[in-house]
């Protein structure tokens, strides 16, 4: 039998043909989920009860949305109105928000099916999912290795076949990385594109939701339920949403896809290039035409990104004193200090060091030096791409330069953990989309994937070119299910 | 820019950390200096990069400037709401510790 969680529309056709009602959808997650979870442990928590009340909720509605009874699993960094939202952070233990995230808004009118608190890195800080406070998450593939991160509950959670879908977000690679790691498909939209209202904020100038899925036409089909113009979003963007489902299925003949030099250099583990190469070949195969592009400043990518990054969450984390929500510390003390205990017991390490890392680069006398600085060389890296859009209509790269780690290989070199998301990183200072598509295994049977990128809001080209992929391919049927 | 490298010194750490509210014991604070200094060493390459009439990117789509709507008067979180996650509270207020030292 096909499995009912392995596409949108097989869950859909099960509930429309009657075999089976929205009630044993509900429970048939929460089966899967106590049953898959206790070795992946991509949820934090589950709650059956919260996701059998959905159920009943999307029944009374009578309404058949375009995400109809798809059960969607939701990165804990993203607002849901009484349910626990803790960015898997000590600080925010508790807390309950009094309403709904844009994107949450809209998953419900088209009814699905939410399942809660997906496990991150804290605050999504991290590549990896260990930073979380309530441990790490494993990789369906192999539990001894990391799952990748920030969004590394929401990618093991789809891998693993717990959920069709679920809703990430991507400041630096939170969802590519880990969807490239899981072998599933994971979207970064245009900066912009999807509100981030509600949307508990890391460094706010890269921020993206986006969507983790099992295949490109689901990834299409939720990237247009949550897409649009929000006026609880300034920076969101006042542009008609296309019916991204409509770029299925069309060819690429003639496509012109840029391949840059600055993504293939030495550092790349050998099963990720073969994988990649390959891939390119089958573009060709599928009548598009390569293009050698130059992408000079990319290695400064990641410096760039570690000056921006961590002052916006500097700023961005001040709001965490113990007053408004989440933790306060028991100790005594003024309010000075009961700021400092509270800081102190609620932050993790790597929320210390990049919080610390922000207000260095923030204070008096290294403003310029770093921050004004780090915003140049960011000006530098998107003119790259502008002057290499010219000459392709999107570029292909491998999504990260390695497969899954193991858990703790990378936990005390901060720095290196930072260099996972060396060719992520571009796409977010430059604010374009970007999506990593499975294509295929390593030496060690673990999944490979490759990036593509485009011009801000030309997510069209990018399902175009990952839906023709996918469909002369067999990657995206490789399950991890079929390996445990 | 810089030819020498510029470390960060256990006595900034700490300072930075007073600046955000946070505190390190000793080793804490030994161990960030070390992390932050191979972390800035690193970021150091920046200054390769010849910036001399290059505009920051404030904005990474620049068609976006202020965005501004009508300035009416619209509903808002309830008080018992935004009260609800509150650690401590009295009546209709936040409640937090002494701010004034007592003599």
């Amino acid at each position: 039998m096909e499995d009912i969680f392995s596409s949108f529309s097989s869950c859909k056709n099960w509930l429309a043909s009657q075999k089976g009602t929205l009630a044993d959808i509900a429970s048939s997650v929460a089966d899967r989920i106590s049953s898959a979870d206790k070795d992946i442990r991509a949820f934090i928590d589950v709650d059956r009860e919260e996701i059998t009340s959905g159920a009943r909720d999307i029944e009374k509605s009578g309404k058949k949305g375009r995400l109809w009874g798809v059960p969607v699993a939701i990165k804990n960094n993203i607002c849901i109105k009484g349910r626990l939202t803790t960015c898997a952070s000590r600080v925010l233990e508790g807390f309950r928000p009094p309403y709904n995230a844009t994107v949450i808004e809209k998953l419900l009118s088209e009814g699905a099916l939410l399942v809660s608190m997906a496990n991150m890195d804290e605050f999504a800080f991290g590549s990896s999912c260990e930073n979380s406070c309530y441990g790490p998450t494993r990789n369906p593939w192999d539990t001894s290795r990391i799952p990748g991160g920030s969004s590394g509950g929401s990618a093991a959670a789809v891998a693993s076949g717990e959920v069709p879908a679920a809703l990430g977000s991507d400041t630096g690679g939170s969802i590519r990385q880990p969807a490239s790691l899981c072998g599933v498909v994971g979207f970064k939209p245009t900066y912009g594109r999807v509100s981030r209202y509600g949307l508990i904020a890391f460094a706010s100038s890269l921020d993206q939701i986006g969507p983790i899925t099992r295949n490109v036409e689901d990834c299409a089909s939720l990237l247009e339920v949550i897409s649009g113009h929000d006026e609880m979003d300034s920076t969101s963007v006042n542009r008609d949403v296309p019916r991204y489902t409509d770029s299925l299925s069309k060819d690429i003949n003639g496509m012109k896809i840029g391949i840059p030099s600055e993504y293939f250099t030495s550092g790349i583990d050998k099963g990720v290039k073969e994988r990649v190469e390959e891939a390119i070949e089958v573009f060709r195969s599928l009548g598009a035409e390569t293009v050698d592009v130059s992408l000079p400043h990319t290695k400064y990518a990641v410096s760039c990104y570690y000056i921006i990054g961590p002052a916006e969450a500097s700023s961005n984390l001040g709001r965490y004193d113990g007053v408004h929500y989440g933790h306060r510390t028991k100790k005594a003390g003024d309010m000075i200090e009961m700021y400092i205990a509270t800081r102190n017991e609620g932050f993790g390490e790597e929320a210390k060091r990049r919080i610390l890392l922000g207000t260095y680069a923030l204070s008096s006398g290294y403003y310029e030096a770093y921050y004004l600085k780090a915003q140049k060389v960011r000006t530098k890296i998107a003119d790259d791409f502008r002057q290499a859009f010219r000459k392709c209509d999107c570029i292909l790269t491998p999504t990260s330069p390695t497969t899954a780690f193991k858990l703790d290989e990378r936990m005390d070199d901060p720095l290196k953990m930072y260099l996972s998301d060396i060719f992520t990183i571009p796409a977010n200072l430059a604010g374009l989309p970007a999506v990593s598509v499975p294509c295929g295994l390593d030496e060690k049977g673990l999944p490979v994937g490759f990036q593509l990128m485009a011009e801000p809001f030309a997510e069209e080209t990018l399902i175009r070119a990952a839906h023709a992929f996918e469909r002369n391919t067999e990657h995206h049927k490789l399950f991890s299910g079929d390996k445990r | 820019m810089n030819p020498e490298k510029k470390t960060i010194t256990k006595k900034t750490v700490e300072h930075v950390a007073r600046l955000a509210r946070l505190s390190l014991d000793d080793s804490q604070a030994g161990k960030m200096q070390s992390q932050l200094s191979s972390i800035l060493d690193y970021i150091e390459q920046l200054n390769e990069v010849d910036t001399g009439d290059t505009q920051p990117t404030f904005h990474v789509l620049s068609s976006m400037k202020n965005v501004f709507r009508e300035d009416e008067p619209r509903g808002s979180i309830p008080v018992e709401d935004a009260l609800a996650n509150a650690p401590e509270r009295k009546d209709n207020f936040f409640k937090v510790p002494k701010i004034i030292k007592e003599n």
